[in-house]
């Protein structure tokens, strides 16, 4: 599988995609082998539909909100290159990563990208800002029903006021950052990708 | 509390037997004139000499306890281990000073037999599961190779040091015996460790990985040591290649064979404790006798008795805690700890009584300071080596400082004490020398190394399980991330150790728990459910009372994420309102914060690893896929149709159908959510009655009078009323005469609501997503994840009779109810005619949770705004699906 994989994936390109997203060749063509896997269609883009096929995700309460997170604004299709910059948010920070390349763009695997990522998953209308009406519907995706709606509404007060530093009402990112500071986001944003 | 009584009795007579031996000993001298002849008393001392001696030590250890604690300048610093060794000390050099010789030793038969049993039971039984299982192959690589290691470079560089001519002549011994000595030596004892790291507050995965190697070590060790000192006892020339092969394969005998009678004994134990309903009272001792029999039994075949009852105590544990009662489960966590807790104690100081019995010692300085130059030094080695292999598995590497507090957390214990008092001293001629040096390197370990590792880890600054309750921001990102991460990992597609762990998970639900749950315990799955929420619930009210009573009553309601909220609701007040005050700012964090962790989805990352939780059942967690799964689709369905305005909602519910699953529940389920969102518990009735009704065509009359009988249920009129029509496919409208618009309540949330718009289905929270362009292909998505899906998070819907049963708590109340008619739900109706009941104790409450979680599935009956054929295709597939998952 890997070898084939390999096969269609030329070689400069595992090269660009390398220095992207920061992970190795031969996690690049297992990921390959994942993307080819699910690509149905075979046009080596994947679709909505692909990734709804996963039936893990069906019961994930955010599910569809990650799947959207990896269509870039208003497309439909992702490609691998889409697909793989998506995934390197979620590599683990590497000791080597932490002091070197201070002035090189930064990692996409960054507690701010990392961060960032989450935060956008909250904000729908993209306009950095997380308005009580996307909290909710995020809250209401993630408790089960037997919150009432008043209960959650509190919720989504008490959560923004509590993160609120400037009185809009609103939580944007720079608040987002600073009430997530004492959390490990670096290992709580991670999975470790096989080898 | 006689259920209480038992088993410390058992475990008190048990503990009793050992110290016959060195109680006889002492016996003459305390026993002063038989009196001749009769008389009025008469001194029986020697009658009950021993238990009383038991007694009384144990009540000596109990009471410096209290002492210890009476400062806490002096316990914060110096853990209560050292305290009760050096009491030990103190006490033994009294006893010594008094009787003239040493009395009062730690006997190994008496420490293998009871003192230490019910410590393994109790950090096996308690062992958070999640955390253990997450991190096993960690702890067994450290508890085998580790251990392994250690023996074998202890052993051997003792060796040669002795070939070296550093130790004196006295110590006659060879390379067996040092690798003797290096195997009792070298395993880090539970029993220290649990008694240090318990105070010192590590981090979990920190204190998992050390604590579970102490435990998993004991077949290392014991294998070892069997191996060597028979060895030495049939003198090394006697050896041959073929007893070395023993050796190994005894490894996996002793090893895989001490797991296996744990797992045959905690079968055994689920399996009684699923009929002891009867015998509530002595539920309790099951669970000891059985968790002792396992050990007995390992020990009895020479296998792994430490072994066997951590496996036990952790294998069985979600079986019997959802097969006896609540007050039983509180019994068995009190008595287990109590007889843990005191055997800890009655160890730790007989250790140091033990130490002063100097005729036992041979004290030679190049052996102690090699052991413990060597135990120190192989421990650090080891832990790095083999830290440095794990790291390449590990998402998170155990960095340098883990790996310290890993090397000086080593400890030495009793058990190397036990072992080392238990050498022949005539095959072993070195035993003397064995016995002080291992005494040192105990007292060393859990002395100073145990009073130096508070300040060390404080120094480092050793990530600590911090204790501090997290902001809600920081409780629902993360409760985000872990979603996220879930999700990746799905697209990501590696199936780990965690698919293997889904797999074990379903095979439980469809086979073991069936076969080792009560029936009523697999209904009430979702009360435990109820009693989390009650934990919750009693929670926030000890903390209110602390501060406030008054309020108390205002902060009930939110804190009651389930059950409570029928009466609770109408009443809760606007927490907004109360925010500013400042005091009362805190109790509504408690409170959020308890809505939130009894309501979230748990992500599959999430792991339960906090004692006080372990009510949470995973059982929570098929529910809850259930639920995630039919609002996702819900979402897509939602987002399909608002891209495509001309198909009609018939056409949609067709599709619908397709889900076998959300067919058989989602009817019951439409009523009673909508009567959940009343406040009054009658529509709840109404409701039930009403489902009960619309499934059978017989009993439509009826309905209609129940129906008729309560005014205010708006919403399950109207949906049954859909029902009704959708079965017969008659217009209902004149049947029901309803109104289809609720009074719509003065709240802002209100608009969240769900039955606010026509279309109950289209819940405000779609709104946004519904740009979102989804092709028409994407039924054939829907229904490939549906059946995979089936096999995901639910027994497959082909065998519809185990499935009903495995679902978790609602859903087979909600099946039975169809068929059944009203059987189920007969049981409140008078209670809820009778009584409008506020009170919180009543009956119903135990079914309303059940019925809660229903709601999700819900609304596709509303769904049917324009009845039509298709309509009436679904009712009879849904009515003979109910049958047939009910016969």
């Amino acid at each position: 599988m890997g070898s084939r994989a390999s096969s269609l994936l030329r070689d400069e390109e595992i090269e660009e995609i390398k220095k992207e997203t920061g992970f190795s060749h031969s996690q690049i063509t297992r990921l390959y082998s994942r993307f080819t896997s699910l690509d149905k269609g075979e046009n080596g883009t994947l679709s909505r539909e692909d990734f709804q096929r996963i039936p893990e995700l069906a019961i994930n309460p955010l599910g569809d909100r990650i799947i959207n997170a990896f269509f870039p604004e208003g497309e439909d299709q992702v490609n691998f290159r889409g697909f793989m910059r998506t995934l390197a948010h979620f590599r683990p920070i590497e000791d080597n990563e932490k002091s070197k390349d201070q002035n090189g763009p930064e990692p996409l695997n960054s507690r701010s990208n990392k961060l960032h990522f989450a935060f956008r998953l909250y904000d729908l209308d993209k306009d950095d800002k997380i308005s009580r009406d996307e909290l909710l519907q995020v809250l209401r995706m993630m408790v089960g029903v037997n919150i009432s709606d008043e209960q959650l509404g509190s919720i989504a007060d008490r959560t923004i006021q509590e993160a609120d530093q400037d009185g809009d009402s609103a939580i944007s990112f720079t608040e987002f950052v600073k009430v997530l500071e004492k959390v490990d986001v670096e290992q709580k944003m991670s999975i470790r990708f096989l080898h | 509390p006689r259920a209480r009584d038992a088993p410390s009795r058992r475990s008190g007579a048990g503990a009793m037997q050992p110290p016959t031996g060195p109680a006889l000993a002492s016996a003459p001298e305390s026993a002063p004139g038989a009196a001749p002849g009769s008389s009025l008393l008469r001194w029986q001392w020697r009658e009950v000499q021993a238990p009383c001696l038991v007694a009384g030590w144990i009540l000596v250890a109990s009471l410096a306890k209290i002492v210890f604690q009476l400062s806490k300048k002096v316990t914060s610093v110096v853990p209560e281990s050292c305290l009760l060794i050096l009491l030990g000390l103190g006490l033994g050099g009294i006893v010594l000073a008094i009787a003239k010789r040493a009395e009062y030793q730690l006997e190994p038969s008496m420490f293998f037999l009871f003192l230490l049993p019910p410590i393994v039971l109790d950090s096996g039984y308690f062992m958070p599961s999640r955390l253990f299982f997450d991190n096993l192959g960690a702890i067994l690589t450290y508890a085998v190779i580790g251990t392994l290691w250690n023996s074998f470079a202890t052993g051997a560089a003792l060796w040669g040091v002795k070939q070296a001519g550093l130790m004196d002549e006295g110590v006659e011994a060879g390379l067996m015996d040092f690798l003797l000595f290096g195997s009792l030596i070298s395993a880090v004892d539970p029993v220290a460790v649990l008694a240090i790291f318990e105070e010192v507050h590590i981090n979990e995965t920190l204190f998992i990985i050390v604590f579970g190697e102490s435990l998993l070590n004991d077949a290392v060790t014991v294998v070892l040591y069997k191996v060597f000192n028979s060895f030495v006892e049939m003198g090394p020339v006697h050896v041959q290649a073929t007893d070395y092969l023993k050796g190994v394969a005894s490894f996996f005998v002793v090893s895989l064979g001490g797991a296996a009678v744990g797992l045959l004994f905690a079968f055994l134990l689920a399996l009684i404790t699923r009929f002891t309903k009867r015998v509530r009272i002595i539920e309790p001792l099951f669970v000891f006798l059985l968790a002792y029999m396992a050990y007995l039994a390992a020990e009895m075949v020479s296998l792994s008795s430490i072994l066997a009852v951590t496996f036990c105590g952790i294998c069985c544990k979600k079986y019997v805690e959802a097969n006896i009662s609540r007050k039983s489960r509180t019994t068995v966590k009190y008595t287990m700890k109590t007889l843990a807790s005191s055997s800890e104690t009655v160890i730790f100081m007989f250790l140091g009584i033990s130490a002063v019995d100097t005729s036992k010692w041979a004290w030679d300085t190049a052996l102690v300071l090699g052991t413990l130059l060597f135990i120190l030094l192989f421990r650090a080695v080891g832990v790095i080596l083999q830290t440095w292999v794990l790291n390449h598995f590990r998402l998170m590497p155990l960095d340098r400082i883990d790996q310290v507090v890993m090397s000086y957390g080593g400890l030495r214990g009793a058990v190397a004490f036990a072992l080392v008092i238990l050498l022949d001293g005539a095959k072993v001629r070195a035993k003397d020398y064995f016995v002080a040096t291992t005494i040192v390197v105990v007292f060393f370990t859990v002395l100073v190394q145990g009073l130096t590792i508070k300040p060390l880890v404080k120094w480092l600054k050793v990530k600590r399980s911090d204790h501090h309750k997290p902001t809600l921001n920081e409780e629902l990102h993360e409760h985000a991330f872990d979603h996220i991460l879930a999700a990746v990992e799905d697209v990501v597609g590696h199936h780990g150790y965690r698919y293997w762990r889904d797999k074990w998970e379903q095979f439980d639900k469809r086979y073991l728990s069936q076969l080792l749950m009560r029936k009523s315990a697999y209904r009430l799955k979702d009360e435990i459910w109820d009693v989390y929420c009650k934990l919750n619930i009693r929670d926030a009210i000890s903390f209110v009372d602390q501060t406030d009573r008054a309020t108390s009553a205002l902060w009930l309601c939110p804190a009651c994420p389930s059950g409570e909220r029928e009466s609770g609701s109408g009443a809760c007040l606007d927490l907004q309102v109360i925010d500013t005050v400042r005091s009362r700012r805190d109790k509504e964090d408690a409170v959020m914060h308890h809505v939130l962790c009894g309501s979230l989805y748990k992500p599959r990352r999430r792991y339960k690893a906090s004692y006080s939780r372990h009510f949470i059942s995973p059982s929570a967690q098929e529910r809850q896929d259930k639920e995630i799964f039919q609002q996702n689709m819900k979402r897509r369905l939602e987002t399909f149709k608002s891209t495509k305005h001309n198909v009609c909602s018939a056409k949609s519910k067709a599709r619908l159908k397709k889900d076998g699953r959300k067919k058989v529940s989602s009817l019951g389920v439409a009523e009673s959510e909508a009567c959940t969102y009343r406040a009054s518990p009658s529509s709840l009735l109404a409701a039930a009655v009403l489902v009960a009704v619309d499934s059978d065509d017989e009993e439509s009359d009826s309905s209609e009078t129940e129906k008729e009988d309560d005014e205010g249920i708006i919403f399950i009129a109207r949906a049954t009323d859909e029902i009704l029509q959708g079965k017969k496919a008659s217009g209902s409208l004149d049947v029901c005469p309803s109104p289809r618009i609720i009074p719509p309540s003065p709240t802002s949330a209100e608009k969240e609501l769900p039955w606010k718009g026509d279309r109950g289905d289209l819940a405000v929270y779609i709104s946004s997503e519904t740009t979102k362009i989804v092709p028409v292909d994407m039924q054939t998505a829907w229904k490939q994840s549906i059946s995979s899906l089936e096999s995901v998070a639910s027994p497959p819907g082909a065998e519809p009779g185990p499935h009903a049963k495995t679902l978790a708590g609602p859903a087979p109340e909600e099946r039975h109810m169809m068929p059944e008619q009203r059987t189920c739900f007969q049981f409140p109706n008078p209670l809820l005619r009778s009584s409008r009941p506020q009170s919180a104790s009543s009956p119903e409450r135990t079914e309303q949770p059940e019925l809660q979680p229903l709601m999700a599935p819900d609304e596709h009956g509303r769904m049917s705004t324009s009845a039509g054929p298709s309509n009436s295709r679904w009712l009879i597939q849904f009515n003979r699906h109910a049958r047939f998952s009910d016969g």
